[in-house]
């Protein structure tokens, strides 16, 4: 989501989609080792096209990266694991981008967008969830390095990663806010221990990290000392989620395996189940509809608030759905696949049981902002409602309670 | 996901944001409706023998042309489309204004697919105000209760027609009948026109009764046949549009009371309880709007999926209207239950159109046939 202007010399559509032409004449994706592939697209400005030059990029338009890509995918050209590294690409890399100096960009945008070193994000703690701000991950100078103290969670990815991004406080005596910085950790150094953290679904997709005297150099700070907060705020707005042009499914999401699981199983039906699937069929035609007005008016230079009800609806939706479909299955819905403690790749949901689903989506609701949250960011945001009283202002981080 | 073979086609989508015209034209109406009709005047006229604001109508048709928008030029209208009829409809919602809006607007829907052009031009131009007899709860295909008797060289109706959308003030009846369209003078002969104590005050229906009515019959011919259910159809498509700026309304009216009043020495507007209501009504109403401009789009583009897209609409939006109209009565706490208060015309009307031109779940049987999810 980085919104700078594109240079007069930036590429334009059929300009890129030549240079792409170019470089695929040079570079044969099929007798190409994969990974030096990727390296020569980054060097030639075909990774992340509206990043700068130099960087991956060619400064040219952020939208012109779709037609780019599809090129490459058409060639048969290698991934860079952007599944697995979704933390990297879509928030680590433009926080970076931002607040880096050019030796951090050239040090860790190359092997990030090539997928040859996975990020993480260390930022929730036990005790600071949707209060992000309330961090206690300590982060002291100890002559040359930095020493961080601490335990994170919810960390998916650590157990494949080689950085994480990481919020930490510097200063216990500021107020919350102002007491944090931002550092980049390096997954491999002494004292990180990451172990993988049992959810409910019984598998272990997260994790929990602990960090023991783990010293990290100055040079992998991201921003000003006590400007944490302000980083961080910016690597978690480029966590929304991006909705493109293009037009989204009919029946896509939950109500997918729902709505086939219905018309398979005409035995299921009664007349409380079908108003039941009927309403959540509208609803999901209702939110895919809104998130395609969204898209379009963000084309159109309007952005506009909507995008905070999105994820509040999909989580309900998610839950509803996966609950009737596992409703649906009668005495086989009392039945649950496997138990046992397993670490998952990416999850493919749709491939899954409707109970692991229905166990799944109730963090929805939780992960990436709560929905509480979200109606408040609504209320106040959108609405123009009085923010909620704060009993934290003006009071020292080590002085409240917790 | 696995559901592949049986997934629904998606339509395209097409363009759901406001155009600069479309944007002017709501403009245009909302001053007029502000100026003509403030909410005290159209709560003073429920108790008039008036129920219908005939000069604002009269303004609205000739001065801004609402009752011709998606009539074509060379037919007399002003060559738009219902994208802009669904406009104008946001702004009357939001106004509750006592118009016949809704009625023209089906009225009109009906009668371009007829070869009555002279009728359909008076329509355009506001000069004479038509009205599709049917119950008002009707969606599309239900029966007709009115018969046709052949008598000399004309034919009569007979037979009585309950809960008519906007035919108090109607000049003329178009009447399903068997195999056509009957076109009636309101005002006629064998016409007895009673106007119901309706729970909707701003939108009151009438019971029609034909008892020798002389009419002259409308079916096929060189222009499409009437499509009386085509016509129920276009209107609740932009039905779906009323009911989003009465909710944008309710909604609005609501916020700006929760940040005027105090209690135990706060704003109510600060308290968590309220402030997430309204925040699940906004989403709700983002939504609304989505759905209705989709419906609008496609009865303005004809496309195949206009069944499917109104269907949606009318669900989706009769009960995000009548959970913004509820809910905001409840937020204004016992002023919102006085007469003197809007509240009360907003919830009326949302209430109302939760049944008109077929109910939520009359629009979710619909649905069920048409995306292959059946009972």
């Amino acid at each position: 989501m980085t919104t700078t202007d594109s240079p007069p010399d930036a590429p334009d559509a059929s300009a890129l989609a030549r240079r792409v032409e170019e470089f695929l004449a040079e570079h044969d994706p099929t007798s190409t080792d994969p990974a030096q592939f990727l390296r020569e697209r980054f060097a030639a400005g075909l990774a992340w096209v509206h990043y700068p030059a130099g960087l991956g990029g060619l400064g040219a338009e952020n939208g012109l990266q779709a037609a780019v890509d599809a090129a490459f995918a058409r060639a048969g050209a290698p991934e860079n694991r952007p599944r697995l590294n979704v933390i990297g690409l879509g928030m680590a890399a433009p926080t970076i981008l931002r607040f880096g100096d050019d030796e951090q960009k050239q040090r860790w945008l190359p092997s990030l967008w090539t997928g040859e070193d996975i990020w993480c994000q260390l930022f929730s703690e036990p005790g600071a969830g949707s209060d992000l701000a309330g961090v206690g991950t300590s982060a002291v100078w100890d002559g040359d390095a930095w020493v961080l103290n601490g335990q994170k969670v919810w960390t998916s990815m650590a157990h494949h990663a080689r950085w994480g991004i990481l919020l930490a406080r510097t200063d216990p005596e500021a107020v919350k806010h102002r007491g944090l910085s931002y550092f980049v950790v390096d997954m491999t150094a002494p004292g990180v221990e990451v172990r993988g953290l049992r959810q409910i679904t019984g598998e272990a997709e997260f994790n929990e990290v602990f960090l023991t005297d783990v010293r990290v150099p100055d040079d992998q700070r991201l921003g000003e000392v006590g400007q944490g907060w302000a980083v961080a705020q910016y690597t978690l707005m480029n966590e929304r989620v991006a909705i493109g042009g293009g037009t989204l499914p009919r029946e896509s999401g939950a109500v997918g395996p729902l709505a086939a699981r219905w018309r398979e199983h005409p035995e299921a039906r009664t007349p409380g189940l079908h108003d039941r699937m009927l309403r959540l069929w509208v609803q999901t035609e209702a939110a895919r509809l809104t998130a395609e007005r969204l898209g379009q008016q963000q084309a159109a230079g309007q952005p506009g608030p909507e995008g905070s009800g999105v994820k509040i609806t999909y989580a309900r939706l998610n839950q509803e759905c996966s609950s009737l479909e596992l409703e649906l299955q009668g005495e086989d819905g009392l039945r649950y696949p496997d138990y046992t403690e397993r670490r998952p790749e990416v999850e493919d949901y749709g491939s899954r049981d409707a109970g692991w689903r229905y166990l799944r989506f109730r963090a929805n609701s939780i992960e990436g902002g709560t929905s509480e949250i979200l109606r408040n960011v609504v209320a106040e945001r959108v609405l123009g409602l009085p923010a909620e009283a704060r009993a934290d202002k003006d009071v020292p981080w080590k002085d409240l309670p917790r | 996901m696995s559901a592949a073979a049986t997934t629904p086609t998606t339509p395209e989508t097409g363009d759901l944001l406001y155009s600069d015209v479309e944007e002017d034209l709501r403009a245009s109406v909302r001053a007029l409706v502000e100026k003509q009709a403030p909410w005290d005047a159209v709560l003073r006229r429920t108790d008039t023998e008036d129920p219908v604001d005939t000069e604002l109508w009269k303004r609205l048709t000739q001065e801004i042309g609402v009752a011709g928008l998606a009539v074509p030029e060379e037919r007399g209208g002003a060559g738009a489309s219902w994208r802009e009829v669904a406009v104008v409809a946001e702004e009357l919602g939001r106004a509750v204004a006592p118009v016949p809006f809704l009625g023209s607007v089906v009225a009109t829907a009906l009668l371009l697919g007829t070869g009555e052009d002279e009728l359909l031009a008076a329509v355009a131009a506001g000069e004479r105000t038509a009205a599709l007899a049917v119950g008002a709860t009707r969606g599309a295909g239900r029966p007709v209760p009115v018969t046709v008797e052949r008598q000399g060289a004309g034919d009569l109706l007979q037979g009585t027609v309950t809960a008519v959308i906007d035919a108090v003030t109607a000049d003329v009846l178009l009447v399903p009948v068997e195999g056509g369209v009957a076109v009636v003078e309101a005002d006629g002969d064998g016409v007895t026109r009673t106007t119901v104590e309706s729970l909707d005050m701003t939108r009151r229906l009438t019971d029609v009764t034909f008892d020798g009515a002389p009419a002259r019959i409308v079916t096929g011919g060189d222009v499409a046949g009437a499509d009386v259910d085509g016509a129920l159809r276009i209107g609740a498509a932009i039905l779906a549009s009323e009911q989003l700026g009465l909710a944008e309304r309710c909604l609005a009216d609501t916020v700006s009371y929760l940040r005027t009043r105090h209690q135990f020495g706060r704003q109510l507007a600060s308290y968590q309880a309220l402030k997430h209501r309204l925040a699940d009504l906004w989403v709700a109403i983002t939504q609304a709007r989505a759905t209705a401009r989709y419906a609008a789009r496609c009865a303005a583009d004809g496309s195949p999926d206009l069944p499917v897209a109104t269907a949606v609409a009318a669900a989706h939006g009769a009960e995000v209207a009548l959970l913004a109209a509820e809910d905001g009565l409840q937020l204004h706490g016992g002023i919102g239950f006085t007469w003197e208060h809007p509240a009360h015309l907003f919830l009326k009307r949302a209430r109302a159109d939760a049944l008109v031109l077929g109910s939520a779940d009359h629009h979710r049987t619909v649905l069920a046939e048409l995306v292959d999810l059946p009972a």
